[in-house]
């Protein structure tokens, strides 16, 4: 388990103390795949930076299985660090080595048997799928195929954690996809506890358990992906999963209504039922639904009439629904 | 004609296989920069990754003060030009060889005016290698000591050979001036038999020879350099590695003066 506790982080810069990171609390269970979400400067990278100590927090405890690594020597960190290992946005593979001798690069550095080192190497290059590209040289591989590598590179320690610093947002959306669907099956078969940094709701959609949201140097939200995403409770947690989403302007409409679907079907005839059932004439606004682990959801925006009657009516109809929350929108949503 | 040719005492001079020959004066030259480049990058280079990973924010900060102390050194020495340089040191090199004049004692000046070159060469070498790779190591549980010998080295390997093809090439024009202190050699043939005794074969011919010889050390280096590199995948790569070399030997070699 990782915990973070009253974790702040700040950088001296020319106009004083800038806190990058302000007392975040998390706890990361074991094999989980958690996602750090969050905007361009939120502080993702500082975050997960701290938990193997690049950065070293101004305050707070990083605590893995209860253990501080604030206060490990520094030798017993760097031997902590072989199982936490790390995969970034621009490979960092060493340009001047083999794929294969890439990969041996932490057990070169741990003290593994050279023979024993290749071997293992050869059997990680074929868990990311890449057997031939033993001799190849990074500069010959493709983006997707670098990740592969460094993915290899990372488990070569046989670690407990992975840390993904933003790993698929140099790659295109296939490869974005067969690189999350590696990770995934990283974590699935090995048990590797995987925290995943990006700017993606995609990315976090696609594989993550749970999700927090970070906004300047703040937690804002934690909790399941489903839960998180299918209802964000803060301005930066709607940012985020609805980002084209702009202000309404209501003209001529009287009332909004702002429907959460939380599972089972979006494509609920909704507005047809309203129509038929309570003979009310309600118009979708917008609509930003989304699948996530085979379960719909997301919000519609619906306007109804201003007879307050007829409003009476959908509000009772829409509350009977099962998994859905309804709230009513006053005119500026945000 | 070759008969009168053979006859000109310059070139009968020329072709002697001793001590007063060309071969010998060749051979003298490459012995002086061998010897010297040898040991400006035993002290130059450790030097040059000091002041990488010495700094504030490298991988084994050091005390402000010793690096300042470091640099000011390394910038003093640059700043001698290198005919002072020779005279100032004498004292020096009679204590370590006994003697302050001769081939051996061109030595030592010239390894003091270029293990501060080669140690600038060296930290430029150095500071061109992406920090998000020692970023990698250092999260992989890397010592310093391993990121300096397993990452940062090898990592910077063709531009530092880069940066040797240019000590070697600055350090054997440079030992020419050791005809100066009575030190051998093709600069030395040129200035005092060519020069002062007004023998313009010799003299042409040594010149024209140093120069053939930094000809040849350059495309060695600029060979090595690129053929050792990994990031090059095409014939377009390729090209432009050697032109990176060629323009970076060409920018980093000075004018005869300091180093
Ligand atoms: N070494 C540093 N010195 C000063 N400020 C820093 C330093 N590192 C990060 N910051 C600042 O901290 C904030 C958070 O940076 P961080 O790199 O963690 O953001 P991020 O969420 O990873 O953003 P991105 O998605 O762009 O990578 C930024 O405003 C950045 O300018
Ligand atoms: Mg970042």
């Amino acid at each position: 388990m990782i915990e973070l506790r009253n974790l702040s982080k700040t950088f001296p810069t020319e106009e004083g103390l800038f806190t990058a990171l302000d007392q975040v609390n998390l706890t990361i269970r074991d094999g989980d795949i958690y996602g750090i979400i969050g905007m361009s400067g939120a502080g993702k990278s500082t975050l997960v930076r701290c938990i193997n100590l690049l950065e070293r927090p101004t305050e707070g405890q990083v605590l893995i299985d209860g253990e501080d690594l604030m206060s490990l020597s520094p030798a017993a960190l760097r031997e902590k660090r072989r199982k936490i290992s790390m995969i970034f946005q621009q490979f960092n593979l060493l340009m001047q080595r083999t794929c294969l001798d890439n990969i041996c690069f932490p057990m070169e550095i741990a003290g593994v048997p050279k023979a024993k080192a290749r071997q293992r190497a050869k059997e990680l290059l074929e868990v990311v799928g890449l057997p031939d590209k033993a001799e190849a040289y990074p500069a010959m591989l493709s983006g997707g195929q670098k990740q592969r590598v460094a993915i290899a590179r990372a488990l070569a320690s046989d670690p407990q954690v992975l840390l993904c610093d933003e790993a698929t947002s140099a790659l295109d959306p296939t490869t974005t996809r067969s690189i999350l669907r590696l990770i995934q099956d990283i974590n699935r078969r090995l048990g590797i506890t995987v925290i995943v940094i990006t700017h993606e709701m995609a990315v976090v959609e696609e594989i993550c358990s749970h999700v927090a949201i970070l906004d300047h140097g703040h937690v804002m939200e934690t909790g399941t992906v489903e839960e998180v995403f299918s209802n964000p409770k803060t301005e930066a947690g709607r940012k985020l999963v609805y980002p084209d989403e702009t202000p309404q302007e209501a003209s001529g409409q009287g009332r909004m209504v702002r429907i959460v679907f939380k599972g089972g079907s979006s494509q609920q005839p909704l507005i047809a039922s309203l129509a038929i059932d309570c003979g009310v004439k309600a118009s979708i606004l917008r609509a930003n639904t989304k699948t996530i682990n085979g379960q719909a959801f997301g919000t519609m925006l619906i306007g109804l009439p201003e007879d307050e009657e007829q409003v009476g009516r959908a509000m009772a109809y829409l509350n009977s629904q099962p998994n859905l929350t309804v709230e009513e929108e006053t005119g500026n949503a945000e | 004609m070759l008969n009168e040719w053979m006859q000109n005492p310059e070139v009968i001079r020329l072709l002697q296989l001793n001590s007063d020959g060309l071969l010998f004066a060749i051979w003298e030259t490459l012995y002086v920069t061998i010897i010297s480049t040898l040991f400006a990058y035993v002290i130059g280079l450790p030097l040059g990754v000091l002041a990488v990973v010495g700094e504030e924010n490298g991988v084994l900060p050091l005390p402000k003060w010793l690096m300042a102390v470091m640099n000011t050194v390394i910038n003093i020495l640059r700043s001698v030009p290198f005919l002072i340089l020779m005279v100032v040191v004498i004292p020096l090199s009679r204590l370590i060889l006994q003697t302050s004049i001769g081939t051996n004692a061109t030595i030592v000046p010239l390894i003091v005016a270029a293990f501060p070159f080669v140690a600038r060469l060296v930290e430029a070498s150095l500071r061109e290698i992406d920090s998000g790779v020692i970023e990698a190591a250092q999260s992989m549980g890397c010592s310093p000591f391993q990121i300096i010998t397993k990452v940062i080295l090898p990592e910077s390997r063709p531009s530092l050979i880069s940066g040797l093809t240019t000590a070697f090439i600055t350090i054997l024009s440079y030992g020419a001036m050791a005809g100066a202190i009575g030190g051998g050699g093709l600069g030395s043939m040129a200035l005092n038999l060519g020069y002062q005794r007004r023998m313009n074969i010799i003299l042409w011919v040594s010149v024209v020879v140093l120069v053939i010889l930094v000809q040849i050390f350059q495309s060695i280096g600029t060979r090595a350099a690129v053929r050792t590199d990994k990031r090059i995948r095409s014939q377009a790569d390729k090209k432009k590695a050697r032109d990176r070399h060629k323009k970076n030997v060409r920018q980093q070699r000075r004018f005869p003066g300091a180093m």
